[in-house]
């Protein structure tokens, strides 16, 4: 058993781990955070993306020793204070189906805002691009994307 | 009809907030507690083999292991159609991945390495891989006692033979049929196995408790069929349908892969024999490849005559569908098939062999589109072949050969209203049909493809929805359903129409996932048939909690019913003006008389809906004499297509679709239901492309070797189009969209490349190096 301490939504965690477990499974099952979804198992679909200090990854290809000490933000974090920007353009352009893929779309989307905050279609497709979605035939997560950056706080 | 002001407007999905903010918990997301079980399954290896026997001793022994499990601890069969599986392989195993035992633990890590420990000794028999090799007189059979297998009284397996199902069509004289054609055109096409790919892989957690009560999560679509169908495998243990319960959380897309029962039924099973403590079965995405149903492929022999002015004379539409192992649900897409592989044109004679095959490969069964996706390609490249051969317009000949209100369907039954012509015309308008588009690059031709889409609900005659409605102190609703939202925006839609009848705003209306203990049923969320059906539920339970409502305005305020009416959440009557009394006052503690007492008390609305129409009786030999089908949706589609003459490479530079929805409840929703279903499709002609081996073992079971659409994948632009002729039965005109959607995606492809590189794709998926090497032999020619 390994202790490791992380910052999970501005929140410091203490967290008994063994050496194999992946972060995703931590997250889920040992920290009652559920937003990152298991879709592949194998960094294809990009439904268990978090930040991780500030940079999106994918949650289930990382060992949960490897962030000891470091920063991890999910869609919960992100949504604590109220929806962001992000989240409310996905509501109002219908961008998700299911929703299964969202807290995916949306930590992907909050990264590319973050260090981009007029990105063109292009950069958007390409920041998206490993998030997979079988329903909603990505053009209103784009069009979401888009107008998010419209209105010019993308928090 | 024109002063709705719920229905017809693109109102937010009401999940939305849930959604985004991770609020939504998926049958994984849920917490099971301390005494959760995991299991691990261990699967056959050989595609066809006699399980001589199998070892579990040294599983059982592994240290942490709480049981294991194989087919003798539960020998019964189940299926919703018909009954042809059990729930492990018992004397025999049928496909690669076919589940043989199962190794419980409270740690997953136990239970996945004990399951290596499980040694299964087979026999090997002859695998049949390929449908037409089972249809053969001397196949090997794969189902020995088919002739006994409970099956519904439509399908007419044939016993000692592979054939499961068979539905014969038939109209009229089909050698005179052709003897009047001018032009007879006979051709096979052939659409391989999908694999549904929701994004959220299969889940179930079975608890049974120590009173004997069943309790299932499942990520389903079908909670109360399943609830139906483990009462009925599990019935030599005692239980009935009052001891189990289905609780069915959101569910991340089904696409008809969760419909009916599937390894659902190991987690019930299971929980029966380890009573107390919930037991977890989730696939991943490998086992949801190898172990949930697919979609069926099929080989379809077509041959349509036609007169020279391009009116059809006849089609002879033989389709061989290879079902797998099991053809429990997908023998039912071949039935659907059968009854309407005409498509959506006019043929006076008919004749449809569809014939549902058993192989050695995974069951398939329902998947969006449920079968018209697979003929609809050989029929729509077959039309703008016959069209070229006839000079005349691809669009042309499909307007003069398509289906009007009245004409008789294959089966004998008039034709709903549609809007199948103004459609064709919608599309042809916005695609710019007749008008050649030429690309700047040599290296790069420009073709258009044009495509109709119909589609039937396929149900049991049956088929039922049932609704609650109930307010709360606020005047606030909550709607009961059973319908599932598996993001098609259901929640949302049933709102709507609650909204509409009873003025109270969808901000205000709660509609909550099913559990099968508390809200009334439904068949299954399958079809695109529970936007019509449910809907019409919910719409006959919002006027029965209406009725109420003016019941007890009548008895407490003596005002006739007659004259009451609602709006803006009150009460209004049309002979008094200034009577107005809001919902908020009364819906739930009553009204109070003079004398202090109360008259009424909580509103409770209650609506059910069934077609009473409908019926699966037909004559065997010619499918003539009964209705099967409630009505078709229909559509037409269109297509602008780039390629690479080089590489074959293919950019889909517009999409233009138009569905008639007979009433959009939700505009914006329907417009998401073709762009989403839109791609869905075309990912199945360009990306998607399974591969088994010469054993029947699948070899791209992920998402590294099975391609689906990122968003670079993506056509440049989608049009969506609403067409509405209304469903007479339907809520509001409503008719359902959700598959119709994929249909045509496979045929514009085809006939945009004939159309820009002068070559005929016949076999799907129409990759890129298909697409090279055709016009690479094509100009050698």
């Amino acid at each position: 058993m390994h202790k490791i301490k992380i910052t999970l939504n501005n929140e410091k965690r203490l967290v008994d781990i063994e050496p194999h477990e992946i972060l995703l499974d931590v997250l889920r099952e040992k920290l009652g955070v559920k937003s990152p979804k298991c879709g592949c198992d194998r960094g294809d679909c990009g439904s268990c993306s978090v930040l991780l200090n500030g940079k999106s990854v994918r949650s289930c290809l990382i060992l949960a020793v490897e962030v000891d000490g470091q920063e991890i933000v999910t869609v919960e974090g992100i949504s604590k204070d109220g929806l962001s920007k992000v989240q409310e353009s996905m509501i109002d352009n219908n961008a998700f189906q299911c929703g299964f893929c969202a807290p995916g779309v949306i930590i992907s989307a909050t990264e590319l805002l973050n260090n981009n905050p007029h990105p063109t279609r292009e950069e958007i497709k390409e920041a998206l691009s490993g998030n997979l979605c079988r329903c909603t035939g990505y053009l209103p997560i784009l069009e979401a994307v888009e107008n998010a950056t419209k209105e010019g706080n993308n928090e | 009809m024109s002063d709705l002001k719920f229905v017809g407007k693109p109102i937010v999905r009401i999940d939305g907030k849930e959604k985004v903010s991770g609020a939504t918990h998926f049958t994984d997301d849920l917490e099971y507690g301390s005494n959760l079980l995991y299991t691990a399954l261990v699967e056959s290896t050989e595609a066809h083999a006699l399980i001589k026997h199998i070892d579990i001793s040294e599983a059982q022994r592994f240290p942490g292991v709480i049981a294991v499990f194989t087919g003798k601890d539960f020998p019964y069969k189940f299926g919703l159609y018909m009954k042809d599986r059990y729930i492990f392989a018992m004397d025999r195993v049928r496909f690669v991945g076919e589940q043989i035992a199962a190794v419980v633990s409270r740690d997953k890590r136990i239970a996945e390495r004990a399951a290596k420990l499980v040694k299964v000794e087979y026999e090997a028999l002859p695998a049949l891989l390929d449908q037409m090799e089972a249809l053969k007189k001397d196949a090997t059979l794969i189902h020995l006692d088919l002739g006994d297998y409970i099956h519904v009284p439509w399908f007419f397996p044939q016993a000692k033979t592979n054939i499961a199902h068979w539905r014969k069509t038939r109209r009229g004289d089909i050698k005179k049929g052709f003897a009047e054609a001018d032009y007879i055109l006979e051709d096979t096409y052939s659409v391989p196995r999908y694999s549904h790919c929701p994004i959220e892989t299969h889940a179930a957690v079975g608890l049974c408790d120590l009173s004997g009560r069943l309790t299932v999560w499942a990520s389903s679509q079908s909670p109360h069929t399943q609830r139906n169908l483990f009462a009925e495998a599990l019935a030599p243990l005692g239980f009935t349908h009052k001891d189990i319960r289905v609780i069915a959380p959101p569910i991340g897309g089904g696409f008809g892969g969760k419909a009916g029962v599937s390894m659902e039924i190991l987690a019930a099973a299971m929980a029966t024999k380890l009573r107390g403590n919930p037991v977890q079965v989730i696939w991943s995405r490998e086992r949801e490849f190898y172990n949930t149903s697919q979609r069926l492929g099929v080989i379809a022999k077509l041959k349509i005559g036609a007169k020279k002015d391009g009116t059809f004379t006849a089609i002879d539409h033989r389709l061989y569908w290879d079902a797998g192992a099991s053809a429990e649900y997908g023998a039912n897409v071949v039935n659907a098939i059968g009854l309407s592989a005409t498509g959506p044109y006019r043929f006076p004679i008919i004749f449809i062999d569809s014939v549902c095959l058993y192989t050695n490969l995974p069951p398939c069964g329902a998947y969006r589109g449920f079968g018209y996706s697979e003929f609809m390609f050989g029929l729509e490249s077959h039309i703008d072949r016959i069209a070229a051969y006839l000079k005349l317009d691809p669009v042309a000949i499909r307007k003069k050969n398509a289906i009007k209100e009245g004409d008789i369907l294959a089966y004998g039954v008039p034709m709903n209203p549609s809007g199948l012509h103004k459609a064709i015309e919608a599309v042809e308008k916005e695609i710019e049909w007749g008008k050649k588009v030429k690309s700047d690059d040599p290296h790069k031709a420009i073709g258009k493809g044009f495509s109709l889409i119909w589609k039937a609900p396929a149900m049991p005659p049956n088929a039922s929805s049932a609704a609650f409605v109930k307010f709360s102190e606020d005047g606030s609703l909550n709607i009961l359903v059973s319908g599932m939202d598996m993001g098609q925006g259901f929640l949302t839609v049933m709102a709507q129409i609650a909204a509409e009848i009873l003025t109270v705003p969808v901000s205000k209306i709660r509609t909550e996932n099913p559990d099968t203990d508390r809200n009334p049923y439904e068949w299954q969320t399958v079809a695109s048939h529970v936007t019509w059906s449910c809907g019409n539920a919910v719409k006959n339970a919002a006027i029965n909690a209406r009725d109420q409502i003016f019941e007890v305005i009548e008895r407490a305020c003596v005002l006739p019913k007659e004259q009451l009416y609602l709006e803006d959440e009150k009460v209004k009557c049309k002979t008094k003006p200034d009577f107005e009394l809001p919902l908020k006052d009364f819906v739930i503690n009553g009204i109070q008389a003079k004398d202090g007492t109360f008259r009424g008390g909580p509103i409770l609305g209650k609506g059910i809906f069934m077609p009473e129409f409908t019926s699966a009786y037909s004559d065997p030999e010619t499918s003539q004499g009964g209705h099967p089908n409630v009505h078709y949706t229909v559509g037409a589609a269109a297509i602008i297509l780039e390629v690479d003459k080089d590489t074959g490479k293919m950019h889909v530079k517009k999409a233009v679709e138009a569905i008639d929805a007979g009433k959009a409840i939700n505009p914006d929703l329907v417009k998401g239901q073709i762009t989403g279903g839109l791609l869905q499709g075309l990912s199945t002609v360009l990306y998607e492309d399974i591969r088994y081996d010469d054993k029947g073992k699948l070899l791209n079971p992920n998402f590294t070797d099975y391609k689906i659409p990122t968003a670079k994948d993506i056509p440049d632009e989608i049009v969506p189009i609403i067409i509405e002729v209304p469903q007479p039965d339907g809520p509001f005109g409503a008719r359902g969209v959700g598959e119709h959607t994929m249909i045509p995606a496979a045929p514009m492809i085809a006939n945009a490349l004939q159309d820009a590189l002068e070559i005929r794709v016949k076999t799907m998926p129409i990759t890129q190096e298909k697409v090279a090497l055709t016009y690479l032999k094509n100009k050698e020619k």
